[in-house]
C-alpha cells in the first residue's frame, strides 16, 4: 500500500513535533530552544555548517543523544524520554556502520530476526529489500567485498527492512565520491516517492539539501534560522546567514532610510518596501544573488558606475568580479551569460554600469561580528 | 513492485520488554564497579591501613615508617633495590634501543626471527635467568673461571638476570616507538642535505624519546618488584622483594611487610602517570597523513646491527637454554650425561608433578573467566550509554593494577583476605582466591588491549541496533565479540601465559593444596635441588611456547577460515 504524501502533508497534527529542544554541555550549548514540525511523509533535510547542531537534533530525535530539556512527539506519542528501542525509525550514517562479519542479506535482516519473524518470511522480505536498492545479486557478499555506494544502499535496506515510521539518514552521502553521491540522491529520492516514509537527512551540502529535500531546515550555532521550501530559502532567504550559507550571495553594508530605500555609500537604492522593517538609520546589509545582477555600460539607467576586476569563464556563463567605483568593498560578482558576454565583450579593467533590480534585493539587520 | 510501508506496521506498540537495555546496561556496569573495587580497590585499601598499623590493629600513624627509617639493615635493601634497578635499566635502555632500531629501522635478514628470539623470556618465569646463571657462573658454574674469582651471587648476578627478563619488555615499546616514525620527514631531510648524525639526533630521538622514557620507567619499575631473581641469586645481597617476603613469610612483621609494599609501590605508581603522561605526548606525534618509513638497504650498518643482534640474541637463548639443558643433565658439571630424573618430581617435592597441573588449571581458569569478564566490562564501559559515573569509576579501577607490582598487590591481598572480618577469608589458599589475584594484577594490559579493539569498531553500531529494537547484548553476541576474536584470543593467551610464570603475589596466597609450579621452582631451589627446579621451569617454559605457537595457528585460522569477512 502506499502513501499519498501530498494529501496528508498539511492537514492534522504534525508526525514529528519538537518542542523547546536545548541540548547543553559544560561549555556551550548545542541546541537552543528548538521548535519543529514535520509532517507525515515530508522529506526533510537539516541543513548547515559543521558544528551547527544539525547532528546533534537528529539524535536527539532518535533518542541516541538525549535532550537537556524540551520535548519530542512522533505520531502523537511522547517519545522524549523514551530510549531509541521504544521510537520508531530506521537509521543511516556516514560511515554506513553495516556489520563486517555478517553477509549483506543477514546485515539487511538484522533487525527482522529479533523479531522473531519466520525465516522463509524474513528471506523474502530480505530479497525485496535488495530489489529496492538493486542488490539482488550481491546477498552472499560481506560489505568489505562492496563498494562505498553499493555499502550505503545496504545500510539503506537495513534501515528500511523493519518499516520504520521514520527514516534518519545522517550524512549518507557525505562519504561517498562526487559521481556516486549524485546517483545515490537520484535514488534516495525515488525511494521517498516510492514508500512514502517521512525521512530527516542531516547535511552541510546545499546543492544537496536544495536538490533533494520538499522541506530545508537551515541551523546555525544551535538555533533555526529558517524552515522553508528549497525555492524559498534558496529566493528569499530569511536571514543573511541564510543567504550567505545557501548558494552565493553578494553583500553590501548600508543604512536604511525608509521602507523601501537603502543608502549604500553615496547611492540611495530601492528595495522591495514590503522587506524588513528597520527603523531609519540602522545598520543594514543587502543581499543579491550574483545571477540577479544585470550588466549594462556606464550610461544605462539606474546603473552604478563600477570597474571590472577579473572574469572567471566557466562554460555557460561567466562570473565577474567588479569592484563599484567610489567605494571600499568586497569584490561583487555578477554571472553573466555566454550571449550578454558576447554582446558587451567586457574585459578586465573596463568600466561598466552594474544594475540591480528592487525585487533582487534583500534586506539583512546588519551582521554583528563576523 | 509493492514494498511495505511505514502504515503497515501502524497501531501495532512495540513489545515493552521486561527489563530496559539502560538499566540492565547500569546493573551490569554496576556489577563491574562492585567486582573491581573488590579485587582491586580494598587489597590496595588493606595494604595502606596496614602500614599505618601496629599487631593489635590499632593505628599508629607513621610509627611503622619510622622503625623502617631506624632499622639499618632494611634502608640498605631500599638503597641496594634502587641501585639495583638504576644499573638495569642503564644498561638495558641503549641495548634495547639497538635491538628495536635493527629490527625497525634497517634491512637486517632474520629481523622476524630476531624479534621472536628477543620475546623469549616473556614466556620463563623471571628466575629462569638467574638458574641459568647459577649453572654458569656459580660455585659449580660451567663458565667459573670467566669470574676471575668473583661470585655470581648478589649484585651482578641479580643485574645480568634481570637485564635478561626486562629485555623483551624494553624492546617492544622501543620498537613501536620507532616503528611511528613519519617516513616523510626522512625525506625532507634528505632533500635538505642533512647528515645522517644531525637526521638522527633531530628526526629520530625526537620521535623515540617518549618510548625510551616510557621503557626506562618499566623496566625501573618491574627490576625493583620482582621477586623471583633476588631469591634464586641475590645471596647476602637484600632487596626491597625479597625484605618484604622475609617479613611476611619469615618473621609474620605483617606490618613492616606493608610498610616494604608500600615502598615498592612507590616507583610504580610514578612510572604509572610519567607513562600516561608521555602517551599524551605521543599521540600528537604522527599525524593521519604521516607515511611510515622505509629504510633501504646500507650494508655496513645492516651488517653490523646483525652481528649486534646475533650476539644479544646468543646471550638471551643462552640465558633460557642453559636452564633446559642442565634440567637433562645427571650431575652438573661432573656428570654431563643426559637423564630425564630430574623431572621425576615426587623425589624432590612431595607433591610431585601437581604444581605443574596446578599451573595448568590456574591458567585455564584466568584465562577462561579473565578474558570473558575484562571484555565483557571494556565493552559496557566503551560501548553502552547513559551512567556517566560509573563510567569512569570502571575504567578508572581497570587502570588502577598498572601501577601496583605483583608483590604489592599480593601483599594486599594477603591482609584483605585474613582480615577477621572479611567473609571472603574462606576462600584463603583456594585456587579461585589465585585466580582471582592474578586477573586484578594482569588486569589493565588485557583492558587496553579491549578497549583498543573495542575503539576500532564503528561507534554506530550500538546506534543502529537501537534504531532496530535489537538489544546491545545481542549485537555483542553477533557482531562485536567475533569482530573482536583475534583480540580476544590474544587477552587470553597473555592471562595464560602470566598465569603460568608469575610468582610474585601468589607466593604469599597459595594452600597446600594449590601450589602452583612457579612457587614449586623457589621451593626446590630453597631446598638445593636446582636441577628439579630447572626441569620444572622448562615445563612451564615449553607449556607457555606451546601455547604462544597454538595461538598464533589459531589466529591464522580464525582469520583466513573463520572470518574470511576481512578480506576483499
Amino acid at each position: 500500500m502506499q502513501h499519498a504524501p501530498s494529501q496528508t502533508k498539511q492537514t492534522g497534527q504534525p508526525f514529528l513535533a519538537v518542542r523547546n529542544l536545548t541540548k547543553s554541555f559544560a561549555t556551550f550549548t548545542a541546541l537552543n530552544d528548538i521548535n519543529l514540525d514535520i509532517a507525515r511523509g515530508d522529506f526533510v533535510c537539516f541543513l548547515g555548517p559543521s558544528g551547527c547542531g544539525k547532528t546533534t537534533l537528529l539524535r536527539a530525535i532518535a533518542g541516541l543523544d538525549p535532550q537537556t530539556s524540551g520535548s519530542i512527539v512522533i505520531d502523537g506519542r511522547d517519545v522524549s524520554h523514551e530510549p531509541p528501542a521504544a521510537r520508531d525509525f530506521g537509521i543511516v550514517f556516514q560511515s554506513y556502520a553495516l556489520f563486517p562479519n555478517l553477509t549483506i542479506a543477514d546485515n539487511i535482516g538484522y533487525g527482522l530476526v529479533n523479531q522473531r519473524l519466520p525465516k522463509a518470511q524474513i528471506a523474502e522480505r530480505v530479497d525485496e529489500l535488495l530489489t529496492l536498492v538493486g542488490l539482488s545479486d550481491q546477498s552472499r557478499k560481506y560489505p568489505v567485498q562492496l563498494s562505498g555506494g553499493q555499502q550505503q544502499r545496504v545500510a539503506l535496506a537495513r534501515a528500511l527492512a523493519t518499516s520504520p515510521g521514520l527514516l534518519l539518514l545522517d550524512e549518507p552521502l557525505s562519504a561517498l565520491d562526487a559521481r556516486v553521491r549524485l546517483r545515490l540522491r537520484e535514488e534516495i529520492r525515488s525511494i521517498h516517492r516510492r514508500l512514502g516514509v517521512t525521512t530527516i537527512m542531516v547535511t552541510h551540502d546545499q546543492e544537496e539539501a536544495l536538490s533533494m529535500a520538499e522541506r530545508i531546515v537551515v541551523m546555525n550555532h544551535g538555533v533555526i534560522e529558517q524552515i522553508g521550501t528549497p525555492e524559498e530559502v534558496y529566493g528569499a532567504p530569511a536571514t543573511a546567514f541564510v543567504a550567505d550559507f545557501v548558494g552565493r550571495m553578494n553583500f553590501l553594508a548600508g543604512t536604511a532610510r525608509d521602507a523601501g530605500h537603502v543608502q549604500i555609500g553615496p547611492h540611495v537604492l530601492q528595495t522591495r518596501s514590503g522587506d524588513i522593517a528597520l527603523p531609519a538609520g540602522s545598520p543594514v546589509e543587502i543581499g543579491f544573488r550574483p545571477e540577479a545582477v544585470e550588466i549594462g555600460t556606464a550610461k544605462t539607467k539606474g546603473a552604478l558606475p563600477a570597474t571590472i576586476r577579473e572574469i572567471e569563464f566557466l562554460g555557460a556563463y561567466s562570473r565577474l568580479s567588479i569592484m563599484l567605483d567610489g567605494m571600499d568593498q568586497k569584490p561583487l560578482l555578477a554571472d553573466v551569460s555566454a550571449n550578454v558576454m558576447a554582446s558587451l565583450k567586457p574585459v578586465a579593467g573596463a568600466k561598466l554600469g552594474l544594475v540591480m533590480p528592487p525585487e533582487a534585493l534583500r534586506v539583512f539587520p546588519a551582521r554583528t561580528g563576523g | 513492485m509493492s514494498v511495505s510501508t511505514a502504515s503497515e506496521s501502524k497501531g501495532i506498540a512495540p513489545p515493552q520488554p521486561l527489563i530496559t537495555e539502560h538499566r540492565a546496561a547500569g546493573i551490569l556496569l554496576a556489577l563491574a564497579a562492585i567486582i573491581l573495587f573488590v579485587i582491586i580497590a580494598l587489597p590496595l585499601w588493606a595494604l595502606l591501613s596496614k602500614a599505618a598499623q601496629n599487631a593489635n590493629g590499632e593505628f599508629v600513624g607513621l610509627a611503622n615508617f619510622i622503625r623502617y627509617v631506624e632499622t639499618p639493615s632494611l634502608v640498605r635493601a631500599l638503597f641496594n633495590s634502587v641501585q639495583v634497578a638504576l644499573i638495569t635499566t642503564a644498561i638495558v635502555l641503549p641495548l634495547a634501543f639497538v635491538y628495536a632500531y635493527a629490527l625497525t629501522r634497517s634491512c637486517m635478514p632474520f629481523a622476524g626471527l630476531f624479534m621472536a628470539l628477543a620475546l623469549l623470556p616473556i614466556f620463563a618465569p623471571s628466575l629462569l635467568s638467574a638458574i641459568s646463571l647459577i649453572y654458569l657462573f656459580g660455585n659449580q658454574g660451567l663458565l667459573r673461571s670467566w669470574m676471575f674469582g668473583n661470585s655470581i651471587y648478589g649484585q651482578a648476578g641479580i643485574v645480568i638476570a634481570e637485564a635478561t627478563y626486562c629485555f623483551p619488555h624494553a624492546v617492544m615499546i622501543i620498537a613501536t616507538a620507532l616503528r611511528m616514525a613519519d617516513g616523510r620527514l626522512y625525506e625532507v631531510a634528505e632533500a635538505l642535505r642533512t647528515s645522517p648524525l644531525r637526521v638522527f639526533t633531530t628526526v629520530t630521538l625526537p620521535g623515540v624519546q617518549y618510548g625510551l622514557i616510557s621503557a626506562g620507567f618499566v623496566v625501573f619499575t618491574l627490576v625493583i618488584t620482582d621477586f623471583g631473581i633476588p631469591k634464586v641469586i641475590g645471596g647476602q645481597f637484600n632487596v626491597l622483594a625479597t625484605d618484604a617476603y622475609k617479613q611476611i613469610v619469615g618473621q609474620q612483621n605483617f606490618e613492616m611487610g606493608a610498610v616494604v609494599g608500600l615502598i615498592l609501590l612507590m616507583p610504580a605508581v610514578l612510572a604509572f602517570f610519567v607513562d600516561r603522561q608521555v602517551q599524551k605526548r605521543q599521540v600528537a606525534l604522527l599525524s593521519a597523513r604521516a607515511v611510515p618509513y622505509q629504510p633501504k638497504p646500507h650494508a655496513a650498518r645492516d651488517i653490523s646491527l646483525l652481528i649486534f643482534c646475533l650476539v644479544i640474541g646468543a646471550a638471551l637463548l643462552s640465558m633460557l637454554g642453559v636452564a633446559v639443558w642442565a634440567s637433562f643433565i645427571k650431575y652438573w658439571p661432573y656428570n654431563l650425561a643426559l637423564t630425564t630424573a630430574n623431572y621425576d618430581f615426587a623425589n624432590f617435592d612431595p607433591g610431585g608433578w601437581d604444581p605443574y597441573f596446578t599451573s595448568l588449571r590456574l591458567a585455564a581458569l584466568v584465562a577462561v573467566i579473565g578474558t570473558a569478564l575484562i571484555f565483557a566490562v571494556a565493552y559496557l564501559v566503551e560501548k553502552t550509554k547513559g551512567h556517566a559515573v560509573l563510567r569512569q569509576i570502571v575504567p578508572f579501577l581497570a587502570m588502577l593494577p598498572m601501577a601496583v607490582p605483583g608483590l604489592v598487590l599480593g601483599l594486599g591481598y594477603v591482609f584483605f583476605i585474613n582480615s577477621p572480618s572479611n567473609p571472603l577469608g574462606i576462600f584463603y589458599g583456594t585456587l579461585v582466591l589465585l585466580a582471582v589475584n592474578t586477573i586484578a594484577h594482569f588486569y589493565t594490559v588485557a583492558h587496553i588491549t579491549a578497549t583498543t579493539a573495542l575503539k576500532q569498531i564503528d561507534a554506530e553500531f550500538e546506534s543502529v541496533s537501537a534504531s532496530l529494537k535489537v538489544p546491545f547484548w545481542t549485537t555483542f553476541r553477533r557482531v562485536t565479540a567475533p569482530i573482536c576474536m583475534p583480540a580476544i584470543l590474544d587477552i587470553a593467551v597473555y592471562m595464560f601465559v602470566n598465569a603460568l610464570t608469575t610468582v610474585s603475589a601468589l607466593i604469599f596466597l597459595y594452600g597446600p593444596s594449590t601450589k602452583v609450579a612457579a612457587i614449586a621452582i623457589v621451593h626446590m631451589d630453597e631446598a638445593g635441588t636446582m636441577a628439579a627446579a630447572a626441569a620444572m621451569a622448562s615445563c612451564i617454559v615449553l607449556t607457555a611456547m606451546a601455547v604462544k605457537l597454538l595461538h598464533v595457528a589459531l589466529d591464522r585460522l580464525v582469520f583466513d577460515r573463520l572470518q574470511s569477512w576481512r578480506k576483499r
